[in-house]
């Protein structure tokens, strides 16, 4: 007995050629336009990368290629902008977009959870038994955290306790409601894990924009910045200049802060060397790494946390047919982990995927752009912007010598254009 | 728009040329070429200035502005002749072709 999946492929192509095609054959599971079989893409993460993958190839491929985007959330909200929320100047509505503005384009959502696929028969698995068949699925998972490098948070309810708040939603607002019941005079603590992490200036915004509120409702108590990095990873220039500038005396910063455990019980940092902190709220970033799909199925082969791609199609260098986007990524040199980095991920993808599915030559010379919003306080911004291009001969991507860069200072007009941005991209996502 | 279209049919000549001689020893080695390219790089802007160029909010579309304006924003952003918050950072970041390309794609694009 042969390998069935061969077989099935061999006659796949023999009904081809005696154009069987159309005659009922490929009912099940094959979308058929006026007798030719759709090629099948299946998408699972409606975040940055995936639902800008799905909306381009559906865009793009003319609805010649058969979309499904497989979501368990109910709608999106957007981790970019959401320390608005944690400092009080915005709420979870601001950030959340509605996943039907994908519908015009034809891409099928389904509500579920993706728990595993089949590389060889080509099938996703959801979590309720479903399988959804493919011909190239991409896989937009984020990221999942390390708890187990802290055994002190393997409860959930000491999850609730001390919070990541690192995926917006029902966090986001827990994190909120915890600096609204803290007492005036109490120290907000951020832990902050080695890079590479999610959003690298993400945690030093949050610290800003929790020193903002309680410079307006809690002026006794103080921020705690704990990093386990040597240095400030992103904006480093811009960031100390509000801390020993409008947030001074209010936000203190500590380098090389490695922990080994969490106490929940009393909201307090085992640290690796020196004493014990404690705080009144403790927010701790685990370590970090790609999300459970791509991580519980090998496709994690990067220190067994992130996953390599092809950077020409963002295929999975270990499993073929998947390709992985945004924050799952053994990231290029210099190239952050990013919202917006991950919906440029998801358009270069969504080119390739359509070049390779309809027999074009798919783009050799890819280019990215990143472009990255910090909220010093309510209406201040700072900016980080970078261009990437494939390099054939590394074949990585690598910096644009002489481009990008930072802003000059905090400033209202960048504001602006910070929620400006939030708009375009959530719309260039889900619209 | 001159640049552009001999820029495109030099690119069109150039895939022409080496799939002809695939099999010349003096045959230079080149990529070959996306047809679309400038769909692609145009599509870099959309996190800012909207899908194909139409912004839905305070940042400028860029959808059917005339090739030539964008070119030329782009090479004022470049030289530091335009102030700017970010886009002189981002335009050195693309050669004259790419940025020709881009304007033109977007300049076909609906208002």
């Amino acid at each position: 007995m042969q390998n069935t999946s061969l077989n099935r492929r061999n006659f796949v192509k023999a009904a081809g050629a005696v154009s069987l095609v159309g005659t009922g054959i490929f009912a099940s599971g094959c979308a058929t336009v006026g007798g030719v079989a759709k090629p099948k893409v299946v998408v699972v993460g409606a975040g940055f990368g995936g639902a800008t993958a799905a909306k381009y190839i559906a865009m793009w491929s003319e609805q010649g290629i058969d979309v499904t985007l497989v979501e368990r959330g109910d709608n999106f909200v957007s981790c970019p902008m959401s320390n608005l929320v944690v400092g009080g100047s915005s709420n979870l509505g601001n950030i959340s977009v509605a996943y039907g503005g994908l519908d015009k384009y034809g891409v099928r959502r389904v509500k579920g959870e993706a728990t595993g696929f089949d590389a060889t028969a080509k099938t996703l698995s959801l979590a309720d038994g479903t399988k959804l068949p493919y011909d190239r699925l991409i896989l937009s998972p984020g990221i999942d955290f390390m708890y187990e490098t802290l055994p002190g948070l393997a409860t959930g309810e000491a999850k609730n306790r001390v919070l990541a708040a690192w995926k917006a939603g029902p966090e986001t607002v827990a994190l909120r409601n915890q600096l609204t019941a803290m007492k005036d005079g109490g120290v907000y603590a951020i832990h902050i894990p080695k890079a590479p992490y999610r959003c690298p200036p993400g945690p030093y915004e949050r610290a800003c924009q929790v020193a903002w509120y309680f410079q307006q409702a809690k002026p006794k108590s103080k921020v705690l910045i704990l990093d386990a990095n040597e240095d400030v990873v992103s904006k480093k220039g811009l960031f100390m200049k509000a801390w020993n500038g409008q947030y001074k005396g209010l936000i203190e910063y500590r380098n090389n802060q490695e922990i080994q455990d969490v106490d929940a019980r009393t909201l307090s940092l085992k640290m690796s060397f020196g004493e014990d902190v404690k705080a009144d709220v403790l927010n701790v970033l685990p370590p970090m790494r790609a999300g459970n799909i791509a991580a519980m199925n090998g496709l994690n082969n990067s220190n067994r946390r992130w996953c390599q791609v092809d950077w020409l199609t963002y295929e999975s260098t270990a499993v073929p047919g998947v390709h992985i986007l945004g924050d799952s990524l053994q990231i290029a040199p210099a190239m952050p982990k990013s919202g917006h980095m991950a919906n440029q991920h998801g358009k270069v993808c969504a080119a390739a995927v359509v070049a390779l599915l309809t027999g074009e030559t798919v783009n050799q010379t890819p280019m990215v752009a990143n472009t990255c919003y910090s909220f010093i306080d309510d209406k201040n911004v700072v900016h980080v912007a970078s261009v990437h291009r494939y390099d054939a001969a590394q074949k990585t991507m690598v910096t644009v010598q002489g481009a990008g860069g930072l802003s000059a200072d905090a400033n209202a007009l960048e504001g602006v254009y910070a929620n400006s941005w939030a708009k375009n991209i959530w719309a260039d996502m889900l619209a | 728009m001159k640049s552009l279209h001999s820029f495109a049919r030099t690119a069109a000549f150039a895939a022409t040329f080496a799939a002809a001689s695939a099999f010349a020893q003096t045959a230079p080695a080149s990529a070959p070429v996306d047809k679309h390219l400038a769909r692609n790089l145009a599509a870099q802007c959309a996190n800012c200035h909207g899908t194909n160029g139409k912004s839905v909010a305070e940042v400028p579309s860029l959808a059917g502005v005339p090739a030539n304006v964008t070119i030329q924003k782009m090479k004022d952003y470049r030289d530091g002749k335009l102030p700017a918050t970010i886009m002189h950072q981002l335009a050195k970041g693309y050669t004259d072709e790419q940025v020709a390309l881009i304007a033109d794609y977007l300049s076909k694009q609906p208002k």
